[in-house]
């Protein structure tokens, strides 16, 4: 096995580390997935919503009659109708200090406070009978001032939008080490970025989607959705309709893409589940593009200043950074839509080693989309920040930005663990280690010649440039983010694990499968552990009746807690099964082994296949001596208490050419490495390395919510909201560095966010680099066409003509 | 997302259409390839009464050499044919050139080159290369019968033509190909297959300075497809290109979009004329 | 939204080829070939993922041409031969090699996109045995993935080609 792994797993690994193609891409390339329309029953209704077509008003007059008596329609439901039988959902963390959110109702009462915000719910035979009763709905408001801009929402003296809470300020916090201020006044070189970062939004291409139904004679509400976190759902759907927890099911379906949009209490399927209970009928909601694009959670729109301070021989001094984030009217529940932030508080600077350190944040409630975390959550942010003031240093210093990086990153060789200025603690990383491969996967002295030699003599109107990022990203949480702050999100995962009659091994694990190929990273997990072929195991996942308490998948936690307690099940199982087949042939259990799937011995013959000894257990027990009924299932939990999170980190790398005849920017190049600890499925792995740089790319470039100044959103399609397609994508090359964590047995830490996290950096440092000459850094995502002709005086300049400092040595080459 | 209820009348020769147009005028939509009426009606952009098929109809989609030497192209040809046809690439290669430009491979199975120019969308390529080409619209209708309009003519505002509510586009006359007749066509968009943010064609013949003919044509630069006939006139009169550029640049009015402003699509304009002049004149 | 005479839905019967089979459906004028597919006869593999022709998930073939079918409306495609992925997975050599190679390089993470783009991918090799990657990029730019990094589906098609133009034996 060349991939990383921990010890114990090396000692063991058959399957971990394999580059095995999923056991269910087959299914799904053969379009038999079942996603959460495929299998709805065929009588459910279907919902449509009347959404808020404004962002802050009064409601004044909302007329159901002409929707009731439209063809087809069943039941429609204003705000008021559900409130009376259900509860409202509140996205507050109860240990963030000074946190604040509004309760929100699965309907609009009252007011509307964001586009989008769904006010009636219409229950009808087909959708489309649904969206025609929905429009015709008589919906009278009165516009109220919206607040558009974060600045406006905290300024003194402007209404709050929610009364009750004073004012607009959803959650702010500060740090910073004593001696920061006279480090800034005393470094030897200071530079600063200003950063505005457009909301994105995941856009996973199956939309949001529930089957509600109320079983009347158990008194339980079942679900069946796209999501990434049953074990949440069922929860947060209970609390909501006022019943035990116990009292609901959720199922994860076969998921198309979720990258954090899929773990949040949504309105619109709140009402779902309340409207079901009170109607009886199963009902269906499948949101619709336009929809998803203003209720799906936004993300990543902040805007922030950091400063990096350097003392006269060019060691890090300090690093500053005071962030605003404009956050929806609500804060999503129950993981509240500040976390972002935090990481920026957290992590800014965090690679390096910061001897002196300052932080702000603050998040404001405006009258925008609702925001939550989408894949990275705030680590790309913070990567952004530092990396892109990092490369201004490098410049200002006029040194390498990767030699400097390699003098200035913390030092692999510790001493670990390590603190952040901001409190992350960090166990082990391998951050020059990263860089270091990375910049050999490059060859990154090759590429800088080139560029040496593109700017002598190549295209002066095509400028080539090369940028690095290094980042860390945290994975396996303990209960630090979310249950001690009351949010009924596990961090504990349990795994169930039985020998099948026939001699398999079947095992439940309450994770989902939302793309990664969850279940077949599980399946080597458990394979190995036990000591069975992949294709003996069978894998539950993603089911509250069927599976252990599971956290679900986000933050990069699946494999490295469900995996590690899955781990530890099978373990024990194999351990079991070999005390069976010792009492069964007579021998010490201790001498045996389970490998392939057969019992073997200390010599490595063979005493009997699994399947042998499952009829034995099964259907022969009177082979047994007395005493002995053998155990032949296992279960095991594991959460990771050691540390908040165990840090993976990592090195991105991007080449761009950037044409200032048109502002586009091509991507030459890109690169990753990774230290994700014990790699389970290169396959899988390096595909969602890719999968999530892209995304990172798309930050970069291409996405962007634009809103107007009165909160809608202009480019709420698929047409204008632009995510990453093949043409533009280049090939990415990934690498992996590996150090297994020490707090679980298995050693993995999380994969899945990794490649977004250093992407968008990387790409901006690369685009700063390629216009070094013109003297200009970028300051604004995503970087259009239209910045980068602005930026570089193209636009300003004669029609035709270069900017000055690429024009001179145009004229160069035109005396040649 | 579904459409709004609509009456759906198949039109079962050129006859049936026109008389299901007189008969519901401002009520119906002629629904041709689809590719831009479908995302309209399932976005309730628009909301017929009537929609009037026309794919059925014999004769609509075909490529005809005149007797002029000219191409009489009919309205419901699929962009794809328009990429491949013999016929195209010998008499009109500029059509075969802006084809692969459109959108992508299953848009353009089903989108059709009357449809496209009855939508006057000043972002789509067709107008361009008619305008370009100083083609010939044909419509017709139940009362009036057949009527000719210049290209030039017949793009009036923003998804505005001069077709009546009654008229059918049956097609779309392209004039003989002078021997040196040279074309090329570019645009700027952010992604392949996207909308473009500008569009270019032009056609030249002859030696510049010497008499000869060059026309150019925008899309994206404008509320309508539009000439560019200052420039053009400086490269006719051999003129240095920059010359043209900024001629360009001040006859056109782009109106700014989501991603790029009006300053920046002059800047591309001129970029599109520097690089399909470069194609043409080295021709 | 302004008032609008809007008339009351029409239904119509039609009938037309599905996967090889003859059918008859009665459809709801106003419905898209997507919804037909997937609500009327279950073929649920046909996914819909913009409903306004961007994404590219809900690719069918109609008279042999891989099409949106959410852009075109189910009484459109009267007397047709439609062929959905279930269909071509059963039938078509070129869409089996492609989906094999899917699997065997990870080229799919959620598979939602999936079967549009196996769709449009078969379409691509059969007007070119070799393509190169940047063609392959081209002819799927019409189709969206969220998941991979695309690279994966391109190395997919690379190696489908190879092994249709025996070229390299099936693993």
């Amino acid at each position: 096995m060349s991939e990383p792994a921990a010890p114990e797993v090396a000692a063991r690994a058959a399957a971990i580390g394999e580059a095995l193609p999923r056991g269910d891409a087959a299914r799904l390339a053969a379009g038999a997935g079942r996603f959460v329309d495929d299998a709805a029953p065929e009588h459910a209704l279907h919902a449509a919503f009347l959404r808020s077509p404004v962002a802050h008003a009064r409601i004044r007059r909302l007329d159901l009659g002409p929707a009731r008596s439209m063809p087809g329609v069943v039941a429609v439901f204003d705000g008021e109708a559900l409130a009376a039988h259900c509860r409202p959902m509140c996205g507050v963390l109860g240990h963030l200090a000074g946190m604040k959110a509004a309760p929100q109702w699965p309907l609009a009462r009252d007011r509307v406070r964001h586009v989008g915000e769904p006010v009636v719910l219409v229950l009808a035979r087909r959708r489309a009978q649904a969206e025609d009763a929905a429009q015709a709905i008589e919906f009278e408001w009165e516009p109220l001032p919206v607040l558009a801009e974060p600045e406006a929402a905290l300024a003194p003296g402007v209404a709050p939008l929610h009364e009750a809470l004073g004012d607009n300020t959803m959650f702010e916090a500060t740090v910073a080490t004593p001696g920061v201020e006279s480090a800034f006044a005393g470094a030897g070189a200071v530079v600063e970025r200003r950063w505005e970062t457009a909301r994105v939004t995941a856009v996973a291409l199956e939309p949001r989607g529930i089957v509600a139904q109320w079983d009347r004679h158990e008194g339980r509400l079942r679900v069946r959705m796209g999501t990434q976190v049953p074990w949440m759902m069922q929860a947060v759907l209970a609390d909501v309709l006022g019943i035990e927890w116990d009292r609901v099911s959720v199922v994860a379906a076969d998921t198309g893409g979720s990258f954090g949009s899929k773990i949040h209490g949504y309105a619109d399927e709140a009402a779902v589940a309340v409207a079901a209970r009170l109607c009886g009928h199963p009902v269906r909601f499948i949101a619709d593009r336009l929809e998803s694009f203003v209720s799906d959670v936004h993300a990543r729109g902040h805007r922030a200043t950091v400063r990096a301070a350097v003392h006269a021989d060019g060691r890090l001094a300090a690093f500053a950074v005071d962030d605003l984030c404009a956050a929806g009217p609500w804060s999503v529940h129950p993981r509240g839509s500040v976390n972002e932030s935090r990481h920026v508080l957290g992590l800014t600077g965090a690679c390096y080693s910061v001897p002196e350190y300052q932080a702000r944040i603050r998040v404001a409630m405006t009258n925008l989309g609702l925001y939550g975390q989408y894949r990275g959550v705030g680590h790309p942010l913070a990567c952004l920040f530092t990396e892109t003031a990092v490369d201004s240093l490098a410049r200002r210093l006029q040194v390498d930005p990767l030699a400097w990086r390699l003098d200035n990153l913390l030092d692999d060789a510790g001493p670990w663990p390590r603190r952040a200025p901001a409190g992350a603690t960090f166990e082990r990383l391998s951050l020059r280690a990263s860089l270091r491969e990375c910049a050999r996967l490059m060859d990154y002295p090759a590429l800088r010649e080139d560029q040496r030699r593109w700017r002598e003599s190549g295209d002066p109107w095509r400028l080539r440039g090369i940028g690095l990022a290094c980042f860390v990203e945290n994975s396996n949480h303990s209960s630090a983010n979310y249950g001690r702050g009351g949010a009924a999100i596990a961090s504990d995962d349990g795994a169930l694990v039985r020998l099948t009659q026939g001699g398999g091994v079947a095992c439940a694990v309450g994770l989902t499968d939302t793309g990664q190929g969850t279940r077949t990273a599980l399946a080597q997990i458990a394979a190995d552990a036990v000591g069975v072929p992949v294709a003996a195991i069978q894998m539950t996942v993603g089911d509250t009746d069927h599976t252990p308490v599971s956290g679900g998948n986000w933050g990069s936690r699946g494999i490295g807690i469900a995996g590690e307690a899955l781990w530890r099940a099978g373990c024990l199982l194999r351990s079991r099964l070999l005390e069976a087949a010792g009492a069964l042939f007579g021998r010490e259990a201790a001498a045996l082994d389970l490998r392939a799937g057969a019992v073997v011995d200390s010599s490595g013959a063979a005493l009997c296949t699994l399947a042998e000894l499952a009829r034995a257990i099964y259907l022969r027990p009177d082979r047994f001596p007395a005493g002995v009924l053998p155990e032949p299932a296992a279960s095991a939990h594991f959460a990771q208490r050691d540390l908040d999170g165990v840090y993976t980190n990592g090195a991105s790398a991007s080449r761009v050419e950037v044409d200032l005849r048109t502002g586009q920017v091509r991507l030459l190049g890109h690169w990753i490495v990774d230290d994700c600890g014990t790699v389970i499925n290169p396959l899988l792995a390096d595909e969602q390395l890719r999968g999530a740089a892209v995304q990172g790319i798309g930050q970069a470039l291409f996405e962007g919510c634009l809103y107007g100044s009165q909160g809608e959103l202009r480019n709420a399609t698929l047409a204008d909201y632009l995510v990453p397609m093949a043409v533009e994508m280049p090939d990415i090359v990934v690498g992996h560095v590996g150090s297994p964590t020490g707090t679980s047995r298995l050693g993995a830490k999380g994969v899945a966010e990794a490649g977004v996290t250093g992407a968008i950096a990387a790409v901006v440092n690369a685009i700063d680099d390629a216009l070094a000459p013109l003297g200009v850094e970028m300051d604004v995502l995503p970087v259009t066409p239209e910045r980068i002709l602005r930026a570089a005086g193209v636009l300003d300049a004669e029609a035709g003509s270069l900017p000055g400092r690429v024009r001179s040595r145009q004229n160069a080459d035109d005396a040649r | 997302m579904k459409p709004a209820p609509f009456r759906y009348e198949r039109a079962h020769d050129l006859q049936h259409a026109l008389e299901l147009l007189a008969e519901h005028g401002d009520d119906a939509l002629p629904l041709a390839g689809g590719q831009s009426l479908l995302p309209m009606l399932n976005l309730r952009l628009v909301r017929p009464a009537v929609v009037v098929d026309l794919n059925r109809i014999e004769g609509l989609g075909d490529i005809r050499t005149a007797a002029s030497g000219g191409l009489a192209i009919g309205a419901r040809v699929r962009h794809r044919l328009l990429a491949t046809d013999p016929a195209v690439r010998a008499h009109a290669p500029l059509l075969a050139q802006a084809a692969p430009w459109i959108a992508h491979p299953a848009i353009r199975h089903r989108g059709t080159f009357g449809g496209s120019l009855a939508l006057a969308d000043p972002a789509a390529e067709w107008p361009a290369c008619v305008l370009a080409l100083e083609g010939t619209l044909v419509l017709a209708s139940r009362a009036r019968g057949e009527r000719r309009v210049a290209a030039a003519d017949f793009f009036r505002g923003l998804y505005d033509c001069d077709r009546e509510p009654d008229e059918l586009l049956v097609g779309c006359e392209v004039p003989a190909r002078a021997a040196d007749s040279r074309s090329a066509f570019a645009e700027v968009a952010r992604r392949h297959g996207d909308y473009a943010a500008v569009g270019l064609a032009i056609v030249a013949r002859g030696m510049p300075g010497r008499g000869a003919h060059v026309r150019v044509a925008l899309l994206g630069a404008g509320d309508t497809p539009c000439v560019a006939r200052a420039a053009a006139t400086v490269l006719a009169e051999g003129g240095d290109i920059e010359a043209a550029a900024r001629a360009l640049v001040a006859e056109i009015e782009p109106r700014g979009d989501l991603w790029y402003s009006a300053q920046a699509k002059r800047h591309l304009a001129a970029h599109l004329l520097r690089d399909t002049w470069r194609t043409v004149r080295d021709a | 939204m302004s008032a609008v005479r809007e008339p009351p839905e029409r239904w119509r019967d039609i009938e037309l080829e599905v996967n090889g089979e003859r059918c008859a459906l009665r459809v709801p004028e106003r419905e898209h070939l997507a919804d037909a597919l997937r609500h009327r006869l279950g073929l649920t593999g046909t996914h819909l993922g913009c409903e306004h022709g961007v994404c590219g998930a809900c690719t069918v073939r109609v008279d042999g041409d891989a099409v949106r079918s959410c852009l075109m409306l189910a009484v459109q495609a009267e007397g047709c031969r439609v062929e959905t992925i279930e269909g071509a997975s059963a039938r078509d050599a070129v869409v089996q090699a492609l989906q094999a190679a899917f699997v065997e390089r990870n080229a799919l993470q959620c598979g939602y996109c999936t079967p549009g783009f196996v769709l449009a991918a078969a379409e691509l090799l059969g007007e070119c045995a070799a393509p190169s990657r940047e063609a392959i990029r081209v002819a799927l730019s019409g189709n969206l993935c969220r998941c991979t990094g695309y690279q994966a589906i391109v190395d997919a098609v690379e190696q489908a080609a190879r092994r249709l133009s025996n070229s390299e034996p099936p693993r």
